[in-house]
């Protein structure tokens, strides 16, 4: 893993407080130079450190409903190569989401998003499953997202400070 | 209720008959104005707020939530548990170099706010002059003028980052002076004061041998070098009297927890005033400062880095936008001038208010040496303050079309 400097850092960390802070603003924060920050961000991207600037989106605000599913996956590691090609031919998959090796009771986690309860189920069914080295599979439908990375989705907290005070 | 106007003048003017003169003549503090006038407003921005935008962080709250579970309901003992006491007495050790026996040289207290009347309360012989660096805080002030002394300001200045010098210090001593009330990192200016500063004013309080209030609330939030405690000068120990409290440091204000630090003769007299009028702080609130003690350290550095980006960030916003601004060391104060406006503290605050939206407090609520000033708080949010700025930016343009 690499060695981050301490600007590198605190780039990372304002970006991942608002992705759409400028270079100026961010090198006002923190208290450099812009070009230091432009070129901080530069070798973060190079360096895949910065995959992508995304939109965190509560989906459950809008009509068009999707469900998600958090599958349990157990599998028999492939000899060389381990999970590597079995995680691959998973993720590669655009209705997964995200895929995470696991310690504990399974060995995979996939995060699987479809249209409704069928197209999941039929994911697993017909994709999943059948993947030679997959043991077993389950299922376990989200029913309601309260927080994701790091971000309260109905954030009840307020500023209820006075307007004006000592 | 229907009251004729008439009856309700005469009433008012009668019950006012009653009040001791030293109260009924405080003057109405400068910020309750301009209160009034920013709540009644939409849409506003406001910088005017003094204290933090962080609400108290969750291990806090959970540990006072669940010691109401258990049923922690009762009085402590007057100077507050003694768990609470030793805690404070470790950190303003471990951060400030600074030793106070807990059994008898700290009472907690119902925010810094108390500790500061219990200081005064128990110093003033009526007649004491009380030495007041100003700018400051509204509250020395006033407490002193209940008590009968009386206040005596220093002014500090821009030039100076609002440091207090021992020759203006020396400048307004008379032999009735008594009490040199000190506060900083300071509210309003945001001044610090560094080792090499305190030597030459220890010196004056020595020579003239002055008790020093030293209200050091925002000890923990400064930026480019940790703060030096008055009482840890050689030779101050005894002559301070420390007042600090977990408002600023922890973001709990809303909490009212304090502390007060002294000489244990001092104390025993702080003590006696405390378990008459408040018995003793609030056991949530202790419950909880301690868990911030034990607990909170990593959560607090993280909201002074928090609080220094924005300090930047508003020094940087007032520079591009033409408003002279010395670099605050502390606290979340920025104090800019805006005397090349042309306008007073007050006019440019109020118009700044009705017609670009944005709270702040005229530096004039502050005392002398605030004309001229406008008391910015930093402890907003970055988009908040962006906007606040480019508001700012806005009016200062319409005043030089106007001009
Ligand atoms: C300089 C100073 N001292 C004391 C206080 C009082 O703080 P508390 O009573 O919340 O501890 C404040 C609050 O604004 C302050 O700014």
């Amino acid at each position: 893993m690499k060695e981050l400097t301490e600007l590198k850092l605190k780039v990372l960390d304002l970006l991942n407080e608002d992705a759409r802070r400028s270079p100026l603003l961010l090198a006002t924060l923190i208290g450099v130079e812009e070009e230091a920050v432009k070129e901080a961000i530069a070798e973060l991207e190079a360096d895949h450190v910065i995959v992508k600037y995304a939109a965190v989106v509560n989906w459950s605000k809008i009509e068009e409903e999707t469900v998600t599913a958090l599958i349990e996956v157990q599998i028999t590691p492939e000899r060389g190569r381990g999970f590597e090609g079995i995680a691959e031919r998973i993720y590669l998959y655009p209705q997964v989401k995200s895929v995470y090796l696991m310690s504990g009771a399974y060995d995979l986690l996939v995060e699987v998003e479809g249209r409704n309860l069928r197209e999941v189920a039929n994911f697993v069914s017909e994709k999943l499953s059948p993947i030679d080295s997959v043991l077993s599979t389950k299922t376990n439908f989200i029913l309601k997202k309260y927080k994701q990375d790091g971000i309260i989705f109905e954030d009840r907290e307020e500023d209820n400070r006075l307007m004006v005070s000592p | 209720m229907i009251v004729n106007e008439d009856t309700k003048q005469q009433q008012v003017k009668s019950m006012n008959s009653y009040l001791a003169p030293l109260v009924r003549d405080i003057p109405p503090s400068g910020i309750r104005k301009f209160f009034d006038l920013a709540n009644g407003s939409k849409d506003i921005i406001t910088l005017g707020v003094g204290e933090p935008d962080f609400t108290t962080p969750w291990h806090v709250r959970e540990a006072c939530v669940y010691s109401l579970e258990r049923g922690v309901t009762a009085y402590t003992s007057n100077a507050g548990m003694i768990e609470l006491r030793e805690a404070i007495s470790q950190y303003l050790y471990d951060g400030f170099h600074v030793g106070y026996d807990p059994q008898n040289q700290i009472i907690v207290t119902v925010g810094g706010s108390e500790a500061i009347d219990l200081a005064l309360r128990a110093l003033i012989v009526p007649g004491d002059e009380i030495l007041i660096p100003e700018p400051c805080y509204v509250s020395y002030s006033p407490i002193t003028s209940i008590g009968g002394g009386v206040p005596v300001g220093i002014e500090t200045y821009a030039k100076d980052d609002f440091k207090l010098t021992a020759e203006a210090l020396e400048a307004q001593i008379t032999p009735n002076s008594k009490v040199l009330i000190l506060c900083y990192p300071s509210n309003p200016t945001g001044a610090t004061m560094t080792y090499e500063d305190w030597l030459p004013i220890a010196k004056v309080v020595e020579k003239h041998d002055l008790i020093v209030i030293s209200d050091e609330i925002y000890a923990e939030l400064t930026y480019n070098q940790k703060h030096v405690s008055f009482a840890s000068i050689p030779g101050m120990m005894d002559r301070t009297i420390l007042v600090s409290g977990f408002s600023k440091a922890f973001a709990m204000t809303g909490w009212r927890m304090g502390y007060v630090c002294a000489h244990p003769d001092i104390i025993a007299a702080m003590l006696k005033i405390h378990q008459y009028t408040v018995m003793c702080a609030p056991v949530m609130g202790q419950v909880a400062a301690l868990e911030a003690l034990k607990n909170g350290m990593e959560e607090k550095d993280r909201m002074v880095e928090s609080y220094n980006q924005r300090r930047r960030l508003i020094v940087q916003g007032f520079h591009d936008i033409g408003l002279e601004c010395h670099e605050p060391q502390g606290a979340f104060y920025a104090f800019p001038s805006i005397v090349s406006t042309g306008l007073s503290s007050d006019e440019f605050a109020q118009r700044l208010l009705l017609e670009a939206k944005v709270a702040a407090v005229p530096g004039t609520a502050f005392g002398a040496g605030g004309e001229g000033f406008l008391r910015c708080s930093y402890a907003t949010s970055v988009a908040q303050l962006t906007e606040a700025l480019d508001r700012m930016g806005e009016f200062l343009n319409k005043l030089k079309r106007e001009s």
